[in-house]
């Protein structure tokens, strides 16, 4: 065996024995990873109960009720199977609205109400100009932009990768 | 032969002199293909339907964080053909690499914290994406800083090549955060198998860029191998006489 070719595997060696640590340690850390809970996996009792976690999904349509006077706001963060309510008070991003991903940052109730002090949006992958999105929506009667509608779809028909499935 | 142009490689007045041939090439079209980019991008495309004027922030951020993947790949690639065929020119290559991946490293990491703070409304989460990002800063800025923490350049060469092949299973992870992992990151929009989620006449001056990125990577490449041959080779009689052409 010549020197460069013992060179050779060990660096594949080395390459091979990191890569296999590296992907133990990320299964053994999956949880960990994970920026958020989905409305199933906090159904199936992963969420922790009794400590603050983060709580991904859309923003259910029609599901948004504000409080007159103040800055409380309630809504439903689905993943199109289970739903989870939330309860926030505060200033919510520019990017919140019904129908778009959310991640909300709290603890669970003793009533299964999610309160958030935290709201963040998650913007979709899909980009197009405003024309284009009007254009869709007609389309659809006037119910859902073209983004959502599309991620609506995957998200009932997949574990969608864009919310995150499993 | 075949291999002939590969063994040339490794001399280093050869590839001295091509470097700066090839520079000019790839600096006049980079500047040309990001000027146009650029036109399109914040000129030409269309605002985006939600985030409005803020998504041109695209046009800048998505072909540095792309940079940064490539330029690591390249450096780790170059670090291990250093390694395995104790080729200086290759060594050098990765040492030039490591400040031009960094810089895209940051520049990535800092547009896309200034338009998380009006798009998702924070500058910084403890996301998978932007996480598995920093760390590849850490990367490119530890490789640097073992090179110079050792005085004796062929030490240097192997310690951080070592460290520079270890650290591509980063790379990877990077990219496919997004989809692996519940994310606060949106997932690719172009850089997937499906056609890209994006009309055309934003998708243009977003693959100009990436193109004048990466012949922009290639001519600062260039550049920083020549000063680094050069001060490799700074007792050879062949610097003499390039230096007093």
């Amino acid at each position: 065996m010549t020197p460069r070719r013992r060179r050779l595997i060990l660096v594949v060696g080395i390459l091979a024995g990191v890569s296999i640590a590296t992907a133990l340690a990320l299964r053994a850390f999956q949880e960990n990873v994970m920026f958020f809970f989905n409305p199933s996996q906090v159904a199936a009792g992963e969420a922790p109960t009794d400590a603050r976690f983060r709580l991904g999904g859309m923003v259910a349509k029609g599901s948004v009720q504000r409080t007159p006077g103040s800055l409380e706001v309630r809504f439903v963060v689905t993943d199109f199977k289970r739903d989870v309510p939330v309860v926030y008070s505060g200033v919510l991003p520019d990017l919140f609205r019904e129908g778009q991903g959310v991640v909300a940052h709290g603890r669970l109730n003793a009533d299964g109400v999610f309160v958030a002090d935290e709201v963040l949006a998650k913007h979709d992958e899909n980009y197009m100009p405003p024309e284009v999105a009007n254009a869709i929506k007609d389309q659809h009667g006037g119910r859902m932009p073209a983004a959502s509608a599309g991620a609506a779809e995957a998200s009932e028909a997949t574990p969608t990768p864009t919310m995150g499935g499993q | 032969m075949a291999w002939t142009w590969f063994h040339r490689l490794a001399s280093p007045p050869h590839v001295y002199r091509l470097a700066e041939r090839l520079t000019p090439w790839f600096a006049w079209s980079s500047a040309l293909l990001i000027l146009a980019g650029l036109y399109g991008g914040l000129v030409l495309a269309p605002p985006d339907y939600q985030q409005g004027e803020g998504f041109r922030i695209i046009y800048v951020h998505a072909p540095s964080a792309w940079m940064s993947l490539m330029v690591y790949t390249v450096m780790a690639v170059a670090a291990a053909v250093g390694l395995i065929w104790r080729m200086k020119v290759a060594h050098a290559v990765a040492a030039s690499c490591a400040p031009v991946g960094a810089s895209f490293t940051l520049a990535a990491l800092v547009t896309g914290s200034l338009w998380g703070r009006p798009m998702w409304g924070t500058y910084w989460e403890w996301d998978p994406r932007l996480t598995s990002e920093l760390i590849l800063l850490f990367l490119y800025l530890g490789y640097m800083g073992l090179r110079s923490a050792t005085e004796d350049v062929q030490r240097a060469d192997r310690a951080s090549a070592v460290l520079a092949v270890v650290g591509v299973v980063n790379v990877p992870i990077i990219h496919y955060s997004v989809l692996w992992w519940n994310s606060l990151h949106q997932a690719p929009s172009v850089m997937k198998l499906d056609k890209p989620s994006m009309p055309l006449d934003m998708l243009v001056p977003l693959l100009l860029m990436l193109l004048g990125f990466t012949l922009y990577f290639v001519a600062i490449l260039l550049m920083r191998l020549r000063g680094e041959v050069l001060s490799r080779e700074r007792n050879a009689s062949w610097v003499k006489e390039a230096l007093s052409r």
